[in-house]
């Protein structure tokens, strides 16, 4: 019984990576940039969801839409002015700005709400179910999670698919050129797409906190890195990649904190990423892109 | 080009040994905040740490996001070496430059065994597994507890230091998480001032040298070097182990200057705070390397006076260089300004040869 | 000869120059082909160079030439067939071991070492002939200074093939395009090789350029003593200089033989004109 409830935990934890890892696919698809502050965009939308729930006593529902669309908003500001501009530049020019940005939020942060953790209050209830009498014991919060992110892996793949908006992000990604003379607003379209990823950093944010409830200025940075571990291990800028990936990372990290050592399991979660890597060296649903000689 | 490549270096040089004068001369005069005083040898590493890193990402071209890790390899080796040989090298500089060689061959070594796996793979996925690597490399220095008695070195994984079995007067050096504390001060200012003078040599020889001239040519245009006979990996794994060993030294330096040191102290932030000054500093442009990790080690601590703002203005200043320097008004200023100083340099050049 | 028989894949022997007349081919493909997951690019491509002959391969977009290139180059392997060089099997070598053995090449696409000067580009060019490690380099010991003199003295007479010595401290990536393009041949040349491969050495080059292209080819053949193949779509070049031609399409050889035999193959003037009535109509040069 004890494996599958580290199983179900593993499956949560990883609808949560997969979720932010969406994110930086879909960035990384569309501006081939490393969106180092995505983890901060976390951040940033649990305290949303933090002030608005427990300070000015808002339903849990209307904290997280308000939290997505502060999010939101927030995505499409950093986009506008820090890597807008850098269009054009070197693409180690626009992680360092995206490094800075990551800095400038967990800083804000800290001067806005302090470095001392708060207790998030989880918006889905802390109950927990009980199954084969008592000995499987699976919270709400983790149910919640794994239905959330299958609806919006579904709501996503029909967008990117079956949509304008969608088709557009696809030419854009393949070949921003072709699809400005295609008559496809590419700035526009980018901006969309940062939209989208920080709605569902805001998401992932209230998510991660509701499972895991201490909030601090640094709460988004490490889920973050995994996170972004994850979008490669799937194969960046794929968006099955991002749910697989995110999957397998939160299932292994369980179970090696569960079977090996807890102290270690972010070494084995590593370890699996670059055994796939050296195995797959674009990520299990990554294409491999050869070169022309 | 061969004049401005000797006019970098010798530059280069000139400009550590007057800054190294000068400071030296501050120092002697007492002219000098003891937080700066402090800031010196942690200096002199992140200089080590910026140029060692911008022979894999300048030089090199590949993005690495693990520098950190072998900073850390070559800090606690470079430590227990020192402290397990307190008695046999009595005289402090020797036994601080036996410990800087063996934290750079550790980390070295680190290199290699990354570097082989690592280097195969291309672009953002190389720079995730060197991400990867570096906290791995943090993780199990974490889990890692080192003890030396009279029957020499001790070790043992994931269990507390009682495991050690340690003998009569054993001490226990590295205690798992906690790191090691206790440790002698032997770095010196001096002592980093010509660890960055050796790194310097090695950087800027190796990049002047049929050496470097493949490394540059993996990173123009891998195919065509392969078609004219360039083994990629070799030169691949030449540049990613010397820069992991050269960082491994200002590790060692880093360390021995601090009384206690934690393996998370090398984590990825670390990685990135290096990996800015290098691009702040101009990729593969050794100089460069060396102003922005000075400068950027000493703002933060002339930005004290804003006291809680100041990692805020420190981020502020970070994208705004970013947005200034990649400008492409700015830029076309600059490099016509930059064309008119050329031409004026260049009649005088004419005559020298 | 009659045309139809060449429409069948051509036995091994090429046309050979009176020079290299007893000597053994260079340079043999045997039989190669490689597909490209299910699609067959290069199929029964049977071809021999001889030690000093200039060699043309020729045919429509997507023929399969450069793919040849890569196959001769070894930077695809093969999935049919043999590649003697010397007589000597070729199957193992990397890329980086057959421009050691001997075949160096230029790039459809201009790939030179943008960032670096016209010099540094040449003695990456001869870097299998400077003959110092990496510690003589760092330390800087005496064979780091002869060795780099030498490299440093032979970069000019390389140069000079094309005018090119002015150039030596320019960036590579600056160059015009025509001196890119020569600069290319000059740092595959560097290196030593017994055959060189040139992909469409004359594109994007004005007809008093290719001319002169078309002199230092000769030049560069006659000087070093090696054999030289090229791709290109310009017919006068590939006439004008090849002794030896070799017709592809779809992969497969559709004629081989000197240049006036070429113009005169009705199956060459098919496969770039199209099916035509039975009119008499005059080989077409481009």
């Amino acid at each position: 019984m004890s494996f599958l409830s580290h199983l179900i935990s593993g499956v949560s934890l990883g609808s949560i990576y997969a979720i932010i890892a969406l994110g930086y696919t879909m960035v990384y698809g569309i501006a081939k940039m490393l969106n180092f502050a995505h983890g901060d965009v976390i951040m940033v939308g649990a305290y949303a969801c933090f002030f608005i729930v427990s300070r000015y006593g808002m339903s849990p529902l209307l904290g997280v839409l308000l939290s997505v669309a502060v999010c939101t908003l927030l995505g499409i500001l950093i986009e506008r002015l820090a890597y807008k501009p850098l269009r054009a530049a070197p693409s180690l020019a626009v992680l360092i700005t995206a490094i800075g940005i990551s800095y400038l939020l967990q800083n804000s942060a800290q001067l806005l709400w302090t470095s001392n953790p708060k207790v998030f209050t989880s918006v889905v209830g802390a109950g927990s179910l009980k199954f084969a009498g008592g000995r499987l014991s699976i919270s709400v919060t983790a149910i919640v999670t794994i239905v959330i992110c299958a609806v919006i892996m579904l709501a996503l793949t029909w967008f990117t698919g079956k949509t304008k908006m969608g088709k557009a992000m696809r030419a854009c990604s393949e070949d921003k050129g072709a699809a400005q003379l295609m008559g496809i607003n590419v700035n526009f379209t980018i901006s969309m797409t940062f939209a989208i990823g920080s709605a569902l950093a805001a998401i992932a944010g209230v998510l991660l906190c509701s499972a895991y409830p201490t909030l601090m200025p640094t709460t988004g940075s490490m889920p973050g890195i995994k996170a972004f571990t994850a979008a490669v291990f799937g194969g960046i800028g794929s968006i099955p990649g991002a749910l697989l990936g995110g999957t397998l990372l939160g299932i292994i990290e369980i179970f090696g904190k569960a079977y090996i050592s807890t102290q270690l399991s972010d070494a084995i979660v590593f370890a699996v990423l670059i055994i796939v890597l050296l195995v797959k060296p674009t990520g299990l649903l990554g294409t491999r892109i050869q070169e022309k000689v | 080009m061969r004049t401005t490549q000797k006019r970098n270096t010798w530059f280069t040089y000139a400009l550590v040994i007057a800054a190294f004068a000068i400071t030296q001369g501050f120092v002697q005069s007492g002219n000098i905040t003891s937080t700066l005083k402090g800031q010196l040898v942690p200096i002199c590493a992140y200089v080590v740490m910026a140029v060692s890193l911008n022979l894999t990402v300048g030089v090199l071209g590949e993005l690495s996001l693990g520098h950190a890790g072998f900073m850390s390899v070559g800090a606690f080796s470079g430590v227990v070496a020192c402290m397990s040989l307190a008695d046999a090298i009595p005289s402090e500089p020797i036994r601080l430059v036996v410990g800087i060689v063996i934290g750079a061959v550790c980390a070295g070594l680190a290199g290699v065994l990354v570097g082989i796996p690592v280097l195969r793979l291309n672009g953002d996925y190389l720079a995730i597994v060197t991400l990867a690597f570096g906290e791995i490399i943090k993780n199990l220095i974490n889990c890692l507890s080192v003890g030396v008695d009279a029957r020499g070195l001790h070790f043992s994984f994931l269990s507390n230091a009682s495991a050690l079995n340690l003998g009569e007067g054993g001490k226990i050096i590295i205690n798992g998480p906690m790191g090691i504390s206790g440790i002698p001060k032997l770095s010196t200012f001096t002592a980093g001032f010509i660890l960055i003078l050796v790194t310097l040599f090695i950087v800027m020889n190796l990049v002047n040298s049929r050496a470097g001239r493949a490394i540059m040519a993996l990173r123009d245009n891998r195919i065509a070097a392969e078609s004219v006979g360039i083994p990629i990996t070799k030169y691949k794994l030449m540049a990613f182990v010397t820069s992991a060993a050269l960082a491994g030294a200002a590790g060692t330096l880093y360390a021995l200057n601090f009384s206690t040191i934690v393996a998370s102290k090398f984590n990825f932030n670390t990685s990135i705070l290096i990996l800015v000054y290098v691009v702040l500093g101009g990729l593969g442009n050794i100089w460069g390397s060396v102003v922005a990790a000075t400068v950027l080690t000493i703002l933060p601590e002339m930005l004290r006076g804003f006291n809680d703002y100041r990692m805020l203005l420190y981020a502020i200043v970070l994208i705004l260089v970013m947005l200034a320097t990649n400008n492409v008004r700015i830029r076309n200023t600059f490099h016509t300004l930059r064309g008119r100083f050329k031409k004026t340099s260049k009649e005088g050049a004419s005559d020298e040869q | 000869m009659s045309s139809n028989t060449r429409l069948v894949p051509v036995p091994a022997t090429n046309f050979i120059p009176e020079r290299d007349i007893d000597k053994q081919p260079i340079l043999e493909a045997r039989n190669l082909g490689i597909d490209f997951g299910g699609l067959t690019a290069v199929d029964a491509f049977n071809f021999a160079v001889s030690p000093t002959e200039i060699a043309g391969l020729i045919g429509p977009n997507g023929a399969g030439k450069t793919t040849i290139f890569n196959l001769l180059s070894k930077v695809y392997r093969p999935t049919r067939g043999t590649i003697l060089l010397e007589g000597r099997d070729t199957l193992d070598m990397t890329t980086v071991q057959a421009n050691r053995a001997g075949i160096a090449r230029t790039f459809q696409n201009i790939r030179l070492f943008n960032n670096l000067t016209v010099e540094d580009n040449i003695k990456l060019g001869l870097h299998n002939h400077i003959k110092y490690g990496m510690i003589s380099g760092i330390l800087r010991l005496p064979n780091y200074w002869t060795e780099e003199k030498a490299a440093r003295e032979r970069v000019p007479e390389l140069l000079n093939i094309f005018n090119m010595e002015f150039m030596s401290q320019y960036r590579a990536g600056a160059l015009p395009y025509g001196a890119q393009r020569r600069l290319e041949i000059v740092r595959a040349l560097a290196t030593g090789p017994k055959v060189l491969l040139l992909d469409e050495p004359a594109a994007g080059m004005n007809p008093s350029e290719t001319a002169e292209l078309m002199e230092n080819i000769v030049k560069v053949r006659d000087t070093f003593q090696i054999a030289i193949i090229l791709i290109e779509h310009d017919m006068n070049l590939v006439m004008g200089i090849c002794e030896g031609i070799c017709v592809l399409n779809f992969g497969k050889v559709i004629a081989k033989g000197t240049p006036e035999e070429i113009q005169n193959n009705p199956a060459v003037i098919e496969a770039y004109l199209g099916k035509q009535k039975e009119v008499g109509s005059n080989a077409e040069s481009n």
